[in-house]
């Protein structure tokens, strides 16, 4: 094992860091890292929060982290910012919201960016997790903006997603309908002093039963014929193992008010996540995820040596401009080596 | 993945503000510089304690800490920082910068602290951002 494992598993906190940063770079040697941590791994529930930007995710996760730690709890955090496309730079902000914290390094916050890297980000997030994991953090949470297909992967790792929104005009309600409405598990409605608030949970509600009756869901008929079908979350809601309907809880994260009761639906996620099966399922559909992703890097890594080897690929290039042949004859040349060994 | 070899792996900064003193325009600056020339930069916020910065100079494994002090309490505040960081194994590989009002008079004795560049008022931009470049420590 190396030395950075032992001691990351020692509690050893630049250690942590050190790997992380290791994951981060991709680097020479970070998957050996990251494989020796696999085994270490499995004893910390993973949230992933997210949200439009001003929903207050900074300020919720900092109220979170405080609860459990009041709990007794340690706590991992990866904070995601987007970089900049042309300089790759990024200012990472999130730390600043984290007030409650201060000095406790049994909140270990990590900010990421997302550096461009076309995949690549959710991979980092991942194993990021894993070191958390392994260097025996309770509670992880992820927080990033919900703004893209690649942020919805990131909180995808999580075992419960919750999304924030806050309560306005109904736009935001609107901008969930584009693929974050699917990802929660949980939504928060959070500024829930603010005007709009209670409009926004009525939003909610109506557009969670209505993904739960579409047949898309799978659960055609749950609940069907409920006719307050818009009232309060009751008990008999996710009483069945069968299925889950996202619950709709109010924060005011700034105050602190209704942290207790939303850690409260984490908790019962996860009991349905385990009564269920889903979390096994989960587990076992994102490591094959996982293999299939490393698979892809780990053959364009080939490929790309194969191109060097060849020389690179100007001079083919040359040949297509010439018509002396095609883009799919240049392919079909260069993988031959591979489709020998696959095929024969 | 090789598209980013070690070799131009991003550098990571903490912009600092420590202490009582308000005056960040100069760390808001900086700190746009460094993003714009490739870093990934956290910013601390005002008026941190010495141990919080040393909290995120550790966690978040950053290149460079940029310390900026306009208040005349370097002489107190860097110390700190610096014994906290050798404290979590952090300050051999992190890159100790100071910027802000500091007299001639106190140079040498932070540079025997362990600062590693003292950027005041008139330091070009370029040259803290190649100064950060250059130094960024081996890992």
């Amino acid at each position: 094992m190396s030395d950075l494992i032992e001691e990351l598993l020692a509690g050893k906190h630049r250690a942590l860091a050190r790997v992380i940063s290791k994951i981060e770079d991709r680097g020479s040697g970070y998957r050996e890292l990251v494989s020796q941590l696999h085994e270490h791994t499995g004893n910390a529930t993973v949230v992933g929060i997210t949200g439009s930007p001003g929903a207050g995710k900074s300020t919720l996760v900092d109220k979170m982290a405080e609860t459990y730690r009041e709990r007794g709890e340690t706590v991992g955090v990866i904070a995601i910012d987007p970089s900049s496309p042309f300089s790759g730079g990024a200012v990472l902000g999130d730390r600043i919201r984290m007030a409650s914290n201060v000095g406790d390094m049994d909140v270990f916050f990590r900010s990421m960016s997302a550096r461009g890297t076309l995949g690549g980000l959710s991979t980092a997030t991942t194993d990021a997790v894993k070191a958390l994991d392994a260097f025996g953090k309770d509670r992880i949470i992820i927080e990033t903006v919900g703004a893209g297909q690649n942020e919805v992967d990131i909180v995808g790792t999580a075992d419960t997603v919750a999304v924030l929104v806050p309560p306005s005009s109904g736009d935001d309600v609107q901008m969930l309908k584009a693929g974050i409405l699917e990802i929660g598990d949980v939504f928060i409605v959070n500024k829930a002093d603010l005007d709009g608030a209670d409009r926004t949970v009525q939003e909610l509600k109506e557009m969670v039963h209505m993904r739960d009756a579409s047949p898309l869901a799978g659960t055609a008929g749950h609940h069907g014929v409920e006719t307050d079908a818009v009232g309060e979350q009751d008990e008999d809601d996710n009483g069945d193992d069968e299925t889950w309907t996202p619950p709709i809880v109010e924060t005011v994260a700034k105050t602190g008010e209704g942290v207790e009761p939303f850690l409260d639906t984490l908790v019962d996620h996860r009991a349905w996540l385990e009564a269920s099966g889903e979390l096994n399922a989960q587990r076992r559909d994102r490591y094959e995820e996982e293999i299939r992703r490393l698979l892809r890097e780990g053959a364009g890594e080939l490929i790309r040596e194969e191109i060097e080897r060849q020389g690179g690929l100007e001079r083919y290039v040359d040949a297509i401009v010439a018509k002396e042949t095609d883009p799919y004859a240049v392919t079909e040349e260069l993988l031959a080596p591979l489709r020998e060994s696959v095929r024969e | 993945m090789s598209t980013q070899d070690s070799e131009d792996r991003t550098i990571r900064c903490l912009v600092a503000k420590v202490g009582l003193d308000g005056h960040d325009r100069g760390a808001h600056v900086i700190a746009r510089a460094f993003r714009d020339a490739g870093f990934e930069v956290i910013y601390s916020g005002l008026h941190k304690s010495p141990d919080e910065i040393v909290q995120a100079a550790v966690q978040e494994d950053v290149d460079a800490l940029g310390i900026s002090i306009l208040s005349g309490a370097h002489n107190t505040l860097v110390p700190k920082i610096v014994e906290g960081l050798e404290s979590y194994d952090a300050f051999e590989d992190t890159l100790v910068l100071v910027g802000g009002i500091i007299p001639d008079e106190d140079r040498d004795e932070l540079y025997e602290m362990g600062v590693d560049g003292i950027f005041g008022p008139g330091s070009s931009m370029a040259e803290t951002i190649e100064f950060v470049r250059e130094n960024a420590p081996e890992r």
